[in-house]
């Protein structure tokens, strides 16, 4: 559910957040014991809010007792078989169960990786984008790699099947060139999909995860630059020495942050990509939680499966967050 | 002398094919990104009978605009357009207002345990109870089949509750003292003098909800069953997908999927799709450049603060 661009945004601001809240703690805190009477009708006003926040993102922890029940929803959580542990024992105990969740793991984290991999592409598009000096290019060229980050996985999809389905553009273009005789299935089929899934990933937001590079590039002192002009330095030395280390703690905390979500990779440009011939690689965790729980009705099975990939992403994060503070002295959360 | 001049023409020797290169591949992304939306676009206009056999690749053939008459014949689209732009202008209010008075809330610091509010409203970026188990929560607060489901889960966002929180307090505080030495309550405070001068950063969060609305179709496949409530981004995914309920609407929008080399204009699959496709993709590209400032703004607005 987490879509990149939300983690762009987030990196960017939970680096101002804690730094900025250490920064005004001292000062707050005097001035609150200065005012005085607390005010319960300033609570009241925003309560509304905290009970749409509780009902939407506490409460549903409440519903992690269903994997500890062989729930079926004609029979409500009452009428339902109380099983214990039964779906987590399954999990590492039944042979079929451990295959299927072993692959399932083997995708999402396969995946993660090769997005991860990837991650230097808007660094270096930044970087490159940089030395353009035609401003208008420069403008077009941003605004032209951004606009896939803001359409939807069903419009990817929709691309996709238009572009390379069997009667699609590209396998008509290779037809009529004579290259091939029978159209190469580029989406029905059990080759390549991480790395497939992966360059979809990279179509839509290489240029929107370039702009928070290029932000911080505007922000390096130019006065570097001039220094290493004296000093000699070509148009790469001034790249590599200059501008790519000053873009290393924002290339840190995206990292990071993405290490920390390894598990989650959200169901949306899975689910629409997914078929029969692909289903086997393309089933990360969240679409497979998806799949057993709504199309395959196991709700228990997969609310087990929800909770431990939640409990370790949680751990994940603090870890990370641990590491960051240990690093860079800083925490990302 | 020659020495030098030798070596200045051969960096800027460098230098010109460096850019060329440069420019080039530049280029070419731009291509790869925007081509396919271009694509859609010149199928969606041209004959039909021609772009269902592939052959419209460079420019459109045919050039005839009755498709976008058409395709709103099609059963269920008017309604799913309805619901679409619905959950978009609520949806996108609604979460714009909601963001605006609680970032502006929680810098007030004589409300009532302030810090563990704000951190119990923010906390909730990092964590989620995962998808059956909230499933069955909007299942028992009656939200499926509801459009609400489409509006209410989104009017409280952590990120954008900071965004405004940042915002408020690099604004002097001058303008609050200053309007409750007049007598303003802090409604009055918050309605005429904090959110008129938002204005930078309530756009930056409209955009994002606004093409987060729009997009969103997951919600619809999670929650709604019931037809009435398809979103745009829902029926395009049946029409890709689903190549029965396709040809079925085609029949209703008057279409021949018999023979292919039908009439210019009667409906295909291929022109029911990339008309659907531009219907849902054409409200975001022109919106996006008018904004693009906005955004980019906002992002500057986080990252320059520290």
């Amino acid at each position: 559910m987490v879509s990149q661009a939300v983690l762009t945004e987030v990196a960017a601001t939970a680096i101002e957040e804690s730094a900025d809240t250490r920064k005004r703690r001292r000062g707050r805190k005097q001035r609150t014991e200065r005012g005085g009477k607390t005010s319960i009708g300033m609570f009241l006003c925003i309560a509304p809010f905290l009970v749409l926040m509780f009902l939407f993102s506490y409460f549903p922890l409440y519903g992690w007792v269903y994997s500890l029940y062989d729930y079926k929803p004609a029979l409500g959580l009452e009428g339902s078989e109380f099983v214990g542990l039964q779906w987590f024992q399954m999990l590492v105990s039944s042979p079929t169960q451990m295959a299927q969740i072993g692959q399932v793991l083997l995708n999402t984290l396969a995946i993660s990786f090769l997005g991860i991999a990837t991650s230097v592409l808007p660094l270096a598009f930044a970087v490159f984008l940089n030395e353009i000096r035609a401003k208008w290019f420069r403008n077009s060229v941003q605004t032209l790699t951004t606009l896939p980050n803001f359409i939807s996985w069903v419009l990817v999809y929709m691309i996709a099947f238009s572009l390379f389905s069997s009667s699609g553009l590209v396998n008509n273009v290779l037809t009529d060139w004579g290259l091939i005789s029978t159209p190469i299935k580029f989406l029905d089929t059990d080759q390549n999909v991480w790395l497939a899934m992966t360059l979809w990933s990279i179509w839509k937001g290489l240029g929107w995860g370039a702009i928070i590079y290029l932000a911080a590039i505007s922000g390096i002192d130019q006065s570097l630059y001039e220094s290493a002009e004296i000093d000699g330095a070509g148009r790469f030395q001034k790249m590599w020495y200059i501008t790519v280390p000053q873009l290393m703690p924002t290339y840190l905390v995206l990292l990071l942050l993405s290490i920390a979500n390894l598990l989650n990779n959200g169901m949306e440009q899975y689910y629409v990509f997914q078929n029969a011939f692909n289903k086997q690689y393309i089933q990360v965790l969240d679409l497979y939680v998806y799949n057993i729980g709504m199309t395959g009705n196991s709700l228990s099975m997969a609310t087990a499966i929800g909770m431990l990939k939640s409990v370790i992403s949680v751990i994940l994060l603090f870890s990370v967050n641990w590491i960051s503070k240990r690093v860079r002295g800083t925490s990302i959360v | 002398m020659t020495a030098i001049a030798q070596h200045q023409a051969r960096r800027s020797g460098g230098d010109i094919v460096f850019a060329i290169v440069n420019y080039a591949v530049f280029g070419l992304l731009v291509v790869i990104c925007a081509y396919p939306f271009y694509y859609l676009i010149i199928n969606s206009i041209s004959a039909n009978d021609i772009s269902a056999l592939g052959d419209v690749r460079l420019w459109p053939i045919g050039f005839h605009l009755s498709n976008y008459e058409q395709v709103f014949q099609l059963k269920g689209l008017p309604l799913a357009a309805v619901v679409s732009v619905g959950r978009t202008v609520i949806g996108t209010v609604a979460t714009v207002l909601a963001s605006a008075f609680l970032g502006f809330m929680f810098t007030q610091e004589r409300m009532w345990a302030r810090k563990f509010w704000y951190r119990f409203t923010i906390i909730t970026m990092y964590f989620s109870a995962g998808l059956i188990p909230v499933f069955i929560i909007m299942k028992n607060l009656g939200l499926t089949n509801n459009f609400w489901v489409y509006v209410l889960p989104w009017i409280v966002q952590p990120f954008n509750i900071i965004l405004v929180k940042t915002f408020v307090e690099s604004m002097p505080k001058e303008l609050q003292e200053a309007a409750e030495l007049d007598g303003a309550n802090i409604m009055q405070i918050f309605f005429r003098v904090y959110l008129p001068n938002m204005t930078p950063i309530l756009a930056t969060i409209a955009i994002f909800s606004a093409v987060a609305q729009w997009n969103s179709f997951q919600d619809t496949l999670i929650y709604i069953t019931d037809q009435s409530l398809y979103t745009l981004q829902y029926l395009l995914y049946m029409f890709i997908n689903q190549a029965s309920s396709l040809a079925a609407a085609a029949q209703d929008a008057g279409g021949n999927l018999g023979a292919i080399a039908a009439a210019a204009t009667s409906q295909t699959p291929t022109s029911i799709r990339m008309t659907v496709s531009v219907i849902v993709v054409l409200p975001i590209i022109f919106i996006y450049p008018l904004f693009q400032r906005f955004f980019v703004k906002g992002i500057m607005l986080g990252a320059v603060k520290g």
